[in-house]
Parts: C-alpha cells; sequence; structure tokens
C-alpha cells in the first residue's frame, strides 16, 4: 500500500460545496436572478374564493394597458388542458370553475412587475359562489357533491394483517391532529422561458425537484414534442418537496411562445403560499393492543389526509401513512383504513416526510400512552418493541434494511441531558424569548421520545431510476446528470463519489438539465442512493475501460488493476501509474442508469412488498414551558440517526440539524390556517418559521451500519431528522406541563387552556 | 411603467445612475434589477427574512422595505462589496468551510448580518449572536453551522490579534 500522497475529497471526507464561494458572495445564479434581453414579466391572476362557478372573463381592459403585451386564460392553452403527478387533474387554468382560493385563472405579460399587476387588477371575473367542502370528513362518502369530475375521494387505502381476532391485555387509543405545514423554502418559484426562432419549441430554466416530470407536463399542456420543451435547471433557492409539482412552468413557457419574447415569472411570498402544494393536514386515530408487558399484539387505526382540491401525490402520500402505522416497532397484527379526500382547501402533495410525519406524530403518542398504562417509561417501551431486520412490516413486507432501533434508542439515550434552567436564566432563554413575557419561577421542564422508520425511494411498483454520464480526459472528470440540486448537496457527493472511484482529484458536475436521461425527483431520501448510484455506476463503467486501454498497453490483463488513492496499481505485480497520466490523450465517457429493485402494489388487504428500503432515527426532546402563558423554548435535541455510510460528515450533519428545526416548526410554530377554504396567514409575517434563537442544541450521533442494497451503503438522511422530533417535542411538552395535547402544532391555547 | 424622474445611488462606493424608474420601487428591487446588482434576495418583501439586507450608512436594514429613491444622499452597501479585491472575507470563508451554506438563498444577507455583528461586538456571546442572527431566516440549515462560522470567525479574529 502507498501511503496517502495529496489530500483528495473522496468519500467519507467532509468535501466542501463547490457552488459555496458563488453562494456567499451572492454571484450564484438563483432563478430568480436570471435575465434576458428584450424580457417580460409574468403575472398569475387567482381565485378570492375556495369554491365558485366562473360565469365569465373579461380581459379586454387588461389588454389596452400600456406595456402590456399579453394575456392568456384556459382558452389559450394548445395542449392538454390539465396537468398533475399522479392523476392529471388540475386545470393550467380554471375555466369553469374555481376549486380553491388562490387557483390560477389567467396570466399577463407585460414590461414590468407593476404593470402586470395593474394588468391582473384590470381582468373582471364574475363568478357564482358555491358551497364550500372544507371538512374532509364529508368527503368521504356521498355526504357532499362532487367538487370535481373525478369526485371527492382521491384513494382508499385498508390494511388488514395477520390475526385481527387478537385482542390485548391493555388497550389505549388517541385521536391525533396534524396542522398544515408549508415547506417556506426562502427562493419562491421562479422560470424565464426562451421561446425558438421558430416558435415551436422553448427552453426554460426552472427551479425545480425533477426537470423530467415537469418537461412531460409541459410539453403534454403546450402542445409540444418533449424534446422542443428543453429544462434547465436554474438555481433553487430550497424544496422540501413543494418544486414537485407545476406551478409556474406552464404558464411562463406559454406566455413566452405566445409574445416571442422572454418571459420570466417569479412568485412573492404571499402568492407562494397559494402557488404550491403543502404537507397535508391530517387526522389519525389509533388504538394499540399490548400484552400486560407492553408488548405490542395489535394496532388500529384510522386515518384522514386532506388533499385540497386537487390530487396532487395524495394517493401516495396516503400509503406512506397507513404502511408506516406500526412505527419503528414489531406488530403481528393491524386494521388499518385511510382515506385521501378532496376538499376546496389548498392542494396538498409532498412535503419532507411525506404521509410519515402524520402516521409518526400518532404512533409516538400512542407508544406513550402505552408506557403509561403499563406502568413502564417511554424509553423501555420502545426498546421492548424495536424492530429489527427481518421483522415483518404490516404490509406483510420484510424489512431486509439494516433496522439498528434499539441501537439508536440507546445511543440517543446516552447522550447527556443539558443543564438545568439556571434561577437567573437571561431572558432569550425562557419561554417567549425576547417577547420577555415569560418568568423563570413559573417554567417546567420536560422531557420526550420519539422514534421513527421512513421509507426510502419511491414505492409501488414505480421505477424511479437516475442516469448519470461521467466522461474521463487527461485525468479530468465531467459528471452530467439531471438531478436537481436544491441545497442538499448532490454537487458536493457526485465529484466525491468520482474521485474515490477513478483516483482522480479533478472532478466537475456539468449543467443540470433535459439533455440527459431523467434522475428521477430530489425528494423522498433517493438521490444519494439513485443518483450517487448512477454516478458511481458509469464511474466504474468508465474505470473498466481505462483498465482496459492501460492494461493493452503494457500487456497486463485488466483485471489485475486496481485504484489505490491516484494510482493505477497491478494488484499481482509492481506496475503503477498515476490516472493523470493514464488518461493523458484519451476521452472515455460511459453513461449507466441506476435502478433500485422492483417493488409491489398494494392488494385490496394492503398487502405486498411496496417499498425499496428504510432508514431510521431517535430522537429526545427537552423543552421549557410555561404552562400559563403556554409558551415553549426547546432546549436540545439528542438524536442518533441510522445513516447507513456516511459519505460527507458535514452535509450529513446540515440535514439533521436542518431536518430537526423544520420538525421543530411543526411542533411548536408553523401552521398554514385555513377557514372554511380560505387561507388567513400567507406570509412570514402570520406563519412563522423557527429563527436563529428558537433553535435548539442539537446533539447528533450518526449510526454507521453498511447497507447492502445501496450501492455506496448510505442511506438517504434528509427526511429522517424532521419525522420523529415533532412528537419528541410534543411529549416533552405534554411531560413538563402534565396534560394530554393531541395536536401539533401545539398552540399557546393547547397548552394553558 | 416608467417616469422621467431619476435620481442616484451611491452603492459599494460607486455612484449609480437610475432612470425610467417608478418612484415606487424599493431599493431591492433597483439593485436587482436595474442596476445589476442580484446579490441581495427577495424573499418576504415584508422585512421577516433578512435576505435582502444591506448596509444604509453603516446600518444592516432590509432592502425590501427601504424606497430606492429615499436612499439617494447613503452611502449603501451591498454583499457585492465585500469582495473588492477578489478574495473571500473571513465571514465568506468561515461560512463555506464550516457547512453554514445549503441551498444559499439566504446566505448573503446573513452573511452581511454577521459581518454587521462582529464590527460592532468583537466577542459575543451565544445569545448575542442567536439574537442579531434572528431576523435572517434559514430554512435549510437550522442554523447550528451558522452558529459554528460565527464561532469560527470570532476565534481566528482573536488568534490574530493576540
Amino acid at each position: 500500500m502507498s501511503s496517502v500522497k495529496t489530500k483528495r475529497d473522496v468519500l467519507g471526507t467532509s468535501s466542501l460545496r463547490p457552488d459555496g464561494g458563488a453562494k456567499v458572495k451572492g454571484d450564484f445564479a438563483f432563478t430568480s436572478d436570471l435575465h434576458a434581453e428584450n424580457m417580460l414579466w409574468g403575472a398569475t391572476l387567482r381565485s378570492p374564493h375556495p369554491h365558485a362557478r366562473i360565469i365569465s372573463i373579461d380581459t379586454t381592459a387588461a389588454w389596452k394597458i400600456a406595456g402590456v403585451e399579453c394575456v392568456v386564460t384556459a382558452d389559450d392553452v394548445p395542449g392538454q388542458l390539465t396537468y398533475g403527478l399522479i392523476s392529471s387533474d388540475q386545470p393550467v387554468f380554471a375555466k369553469d370553475v374555481v376549486r380553491y382560493m388562490g387557483e390560477p385563472i389567467a396570466a399577463v405579460a407585460a414590461d414590468h412587475p407593476e404593470t402586470c399587476r395593474r394588468a391582473l387588477a384590470a381582468i373582471t371575473v364574475v363568478y357564482e359562489v358555491l358551497p364550500v367542502l372544507f371538512d374532509p370528513e364529508l368527503a368521504i362518502g356521498d355526504d357532499f357533491e362532487p367538487i370535481h369530475p373525478e369526485g371527492n375521494l382521491i384513494r382508499q387505502q385498508r390494511i388488514v394483517h395477520g390475526d385481527t381476532s387478537v385482542v390485548g391485555d391493555v388497550i389505549v387509543e388517541g385521536h391525533y391532529v396534524i396542522g398544515m405545514q408549508d415547506q417556506a423554502f426562502l427562493g419562491t418559484e421562479s422560470a424565464l422561458a426562451l421561446p425558438d426562432a421558430d416558435g415551436q419549441g422553448v427552453e426554460v430554466f426552472v427551479a425545480t425537484q425533477w426537470l423530467h416530470e415537469d418537461q412531460k407536463q409541459m410539453a403534454a399542456c403546450l402542445n409540444l414534442p418533449t424534446e422542443r420543451v428543453r429544462l434547465v435547471l436554474g438555481g433553487v433557492g430550497g424544496a422540501f418537496g413543494a418544486r414537485e409539482d407545476i406551478s409556474l412552468q406552464v404558464h411562463t413557457a406559454l406566455l413566452a411562445l405566445r409574445t416571442s419574447r422572454p418571459v420570466k415569472m417569479q412568485y412573492g411570498r404571499e402568492e407562494s403560499f397559494f402557488g404550491h402544494v403543502h404537507r397535508h393536514p391530517a387526522t389519525v386515530w389509533m388504538r394499540h393492543h399490548a400484552t400486560n408487558e407492553g408488548k405490542i399484539v395489535k394496532i388500529e387505526a384510522r386515518f384522514v389526509f386532506d388533499g385540497g382540491a386537487y390530487a396532487s401525490t395524495s394517493a401516495a402520500v396516503l400509503i406512506n401513512g397507513v404502511t408506516h402505522t406500526q412505527g419503528p416497532y414489531k406488530c403481528p397484527v393491524a386494521v388499518v383504513d385511510g382515506y385521501a379526500v378532496r376538499t376546496n382547501n389548498p392542494p396538498c402533495g409532498a412535503m419532507r416526510g411525506f404521509g410519515v410525519v402524520q402516521a409518526c406524530f400518532a404512533h409516538e403518542g400512542q407508544m406513550d400512552k402505552l408506557a403509561a398504562a403499563v406502568g413502564t417509561d417511554p424509553v423501555s417501551i420502545r426498546l421492548m418493541n424495536a424492530m429489527e431486520t427481518g421483522d415483518l412490516l404490516i404490509t406483510g413486507q420484510p424489512v431486509e434494511s439494516v433496522a439498528p432501533v434499539a441501537r439508536l434508542i440507546r445511543e440517543t439515550n446516552e447522550i447527556p441531558l443539558p443543564p438545568d434552567l439556571a434561577m437567573d436564566a437571561n431572558e432569550l432563554e425562557l419561554p417567549g424569548g425576547s417577547g420577555i413575557t415569560a418568568e423563570r419561577k413559573h417554567i417546567k421542564r420536560g422531557i420526550g421520545w420519539g422514534v421513527s422508520i421512513k421509507n426510502i425511494m419511491y414505492s409501488e411498483g414505480f421505477d424511479d431510476y437516475s442516469t448519470a454520464r461521467c466522461t474521463l480526459s487527461d485525468g479530468k472528470v465531467v459528471l452530467k446528470f439531471a438531478t436537481s440540486e436544491v441545497g442538499q448537496g448532490f454537487v458536493t457527493l457526485a465529484p466525491q463519489i468520482a474521485r474515490s472511484v477513478l483516483g482522480v482529484t479533478d472532478a466537475v458536475c456539468d449543467t443540470i438539465d433535459t439533455q440527459i436521461g431523467s434522475a428521477g425527483s430530489t425528494s423522498a431520501s433517493r438521490q444519494t442512493w439513485m443518483s450517487g448510484g448512477a454516478v458511481d455506476g458509469a464511474c466504474r463503467l468508465v474505470r473498466e475501460r481505462l483498465f482496459e486501454v492501460v492494461g493493452a498497453q503494457h500487456n497486463i490483463e485488466p483485471i489485475r488493476f486496481a485504484i489505490e488513492d491516484d494510482e493505477i496499481v497491478d494488484t499481482a505485480g509492481t506496475f503503477r501509474m498515476s490516472v493523470i497520466e493514464a488518461s493523458q490523450g484519451i476521452t472515455i465517457s460511459e453513461t449507466f442508469e441506476h435502478h433500485h429493485r422492483p417493488t409491489e402494489e398494494l392488494d385490496e388487504n394492503g398487502q405486498g412488498n411496496c417499498h425499496v428500503a428504510f432508514a431510521f432515527v431517535a430522537h429526545r426532546a427537552v423543552v421549557d414551558v410555561d404552562p400559563e402563558l403556554g409558551l415553549v423554548k426547546v432546549v436540545q435535541i439528542a438524536t442518533a440517526q441510522d445513516v447507513g455510510q456516511v459519505l460527507n460528515p458535514l452535509s450529513v450533519l446540515g440535514q439533521i440539524e436542518g431536518g430537526i428545526a423544520q420538525g421543530l416548526g411543526l411542533a411548536v410554530m408553523e401552521e398554514i390556517i385555513v377557514q372554511e377554504g380560505r387561507v388567513r396567514n400567507p406570509s412570514f409575517t402570520d406563519y412563522l418559521l423557527p429563527t436563529a434563537l428558537d433553535a435548539p442544541v442539537v446533539v447528533a450521533r450518526m449510526i454507521e451500519e453498511y447497507e447492502q442494497q445501496a450501492p455506496l451503503g448510505a442511506k438517504g438522511v434528509g427526511e429522517p431528522p424532521c419525522i420523529s422530533v415533532t412528537p419528541a417535542i410534543v411529549a416533552a411538552i405534554r411531560d413538563a406541563i402534565g396534560k394530554d395535547i393531541d395536536r401539533c402544532p401545539v398552540r399557546p391555547q393547547d397548552i394553558c387552556l | 411603467m416608467s417616469t422621467n424622474e431619476f435620481y442616484s445611488l451611491k452603492v459599494n462606493g460607486v455612484d449609480h445612475h437610475v432612470s425610467d424608474a417608478w418612484i415606487g420601487e424599493s431599493l431591492l428591487y433597483v439593485l436587482r434589477e436595474r442596476l445589476g446588482l442580484p446579490g441581495s434576495k427577495g424573499a418576504c418583501e415584508q422585512g421577516e427574512c433578512g435576505s435582502c439586507t444591506v448596509f444604509i450608512d453603516g446600518a444592516a436594514v432590509c432592502s425590501c422595505l427601504v424606497m430606492a429613491a429615499s436612499a439617494v444622499e447613503s452611502e449603501i452597501a451591498t454583499v457585492e462589496g465585500l469582495n473588492a479585491d477578489g478574495t473571500l472575507t473571513d465571514v465568506q470563508e468561515a461560512f463555506v468551510t464550516e457547512g453554514a451554506v445549503q441551498c444559499g438563498f439566504c446566505t448573503p444577507g446573513l452573511v452581511m448580518a454577521v459581518h454587521h455583528l462582529l464590527d460592532e461586538n468583537d466577542s459575543p456571546s451565544e445569545l448575542e449572536v442567536k439574537e442579531a442572527l434572528s431576523g435572517n431566516i434559514c430554512r435549510c440549515t437550522g442554523y447550528g453551522r451558522i452558529f459554528a462560522a460565527v464561532d469560527k470567525v470570532v476565534a481566528v479574529r482573536k488568534g490574530a490579534l493576540s
């Protein structure tokens, strides 16, 4: 073995972001920073009503405003009138009826954003207001007239598993409510569309999670061949699920094609709240049966996910919810009913955690109730029931992934608790913080637990493959893929893979666009596994060809070669040559598609191997609560996360800390308030996000147990951090004040009234 | 959408002529759309998120809340002005090395806020750091690596002095 001569940013190191320098200087081009010569601005007219019939739309006055170049409505959509990720049920523009507050009705293109605003104000729409379906329970069954041709029930799924006649010695039951959370990425929706000179195609720079899915849906609506809708990833200011669905893509491209000029659209914050799907609000009932010791023998559950006006990914969110009913615990018997329904509330779809957040909030509340009922503690009840590799899920699927649940709980439990709150603590450390409302003497401390299981990759038979190309030339590697970089750091990881596999130092990422096969979506904690697998596969193919070239030159069997640091070495001889030297004057390029193993659809009893793999995490929360004012300060989050293999410690830590902050938001701060279909707080003044003062101390352990199924041994780490931290915080609040709280976010009135 | 009015803004020490602007345009809009300085970001339009933080006469402000035409007599400093010599500042360097950057949308505003904090207070307590940065929302990082970046700059600056 040669000693390492150079420190290279290979797998396992905290390689730094290649875009970090540009981002700290303000040089990085987010989509909203893009400009084009002769560019127009686009804007969208939205419905003020959650449910209304459109009697007429008059755009005459808008057309007459100086500077207005185009006004489009549903009548101007050249292709398919609807789009959607799973079901094409959402109109590009509402034509006859609007089904949610904020639904697009028309779009304008003009010379200035202010001209756009005036043009929108000049469009006259006459509505006949209709009764609003805002109660999800009324959407189940025939209690409310269908608000959409596809009906009010988006999907129903039942799970029946094991001998359902079993009754436990101990039975605990709970009703749980999860509020509507917003992804609240900082960079709002934005796109710049450039029409082709012949008017038969368009190039669109867009902030999205899945370029090829956007391309497919846009081409259908624009009635263009797919290859004439070329997408390029503009800089993305966060995503968290909110960029999976079409928002302004079709509108922007349509305006550009109609005006033959570049058009840029960018939502403001208020519009962004109406412009993308949110986390499903849900109600979950669970009843756990257990032995006198506390071992789970059966779980009964009922889920209702409010999908809002259009389907988006509701059908998949529902499946994630119901199939994660048991949490990371052994459970031999289950009866679960789940419903995803259509209402006139805001459309809901993907957000980090994707249905599992809702299930976890309920099953973790249940575990604490069970601990209390059998007279044990939150840690013991979880250890007693902890899932292991090989256990069967309630879907009948065996858990083949590494499943170190008991270890995660133990390691989290080993993390020292924070010191007590000092009697003379600074007011900023008290609940309520700079509001300076709480008094130290009233503060009570609580500790709570949350543990979760999360499927990674797409489920139910969907082949969400990823494609990558590796090109080696003169010791340098260029990687090409369509994987959306939304901040998670795939552009850091991909070159690390190339350096490890090929022994190069100089590895860069090419433009991320649709000029290569799909990478699938940056969601479901899947890109490290899927696109990481594709990059790894492409680099390995290049390595094979390089070995063949060098073997032919030096008369050595290629199979004898290996990469050692930055050299090709003959493992059965003395030959060694640097990769840089070996690749001088040649170019080797290979493309690889990574597919995960096939999955199955569920049958009518919810049985089937529907998921690919699973990741686990444990959280312990410590909170301080002012019971009289209903204020909460999250003091510390201890966590141990099942990561498979750590490929970049700094990136993993960033995902853990960031996910915890979002889970904290859902626990105590973040909720879109919807009253009879109307959104009441679409702004950062009224929708509260965690700030630096709300951030708890995070003590994290990364638990490394190599995942054999994963191409790099690594599990996705994006979603788990935000899932069980929410129930852990709520459990800590319950512990502090001794009161049952069944909803998140926890509001002051839930504590003090 | 224009008027015959024109005015000048002094940004990063350079006078910029602004013509044909609508008088209602915010400083953020004029910096980004008229002066070719898109480093300051807009994310909330109401002074809640700090992404658009600039200095006006040395004070850190949200440029989305300032009418551009009202800043004519002032010295305006933006994130683009931090790198006149092409190298990263210590704060920028620490943001990169400590993992304080993910999507990066909040980053320019946070870099400005950290510079402002450390210009006023060279050894802030943990609470002083949190309070000073509480007007800048980051949705990706959970703030942990941002605090680490601030700690690093403070440590390095102290080391350089001693």
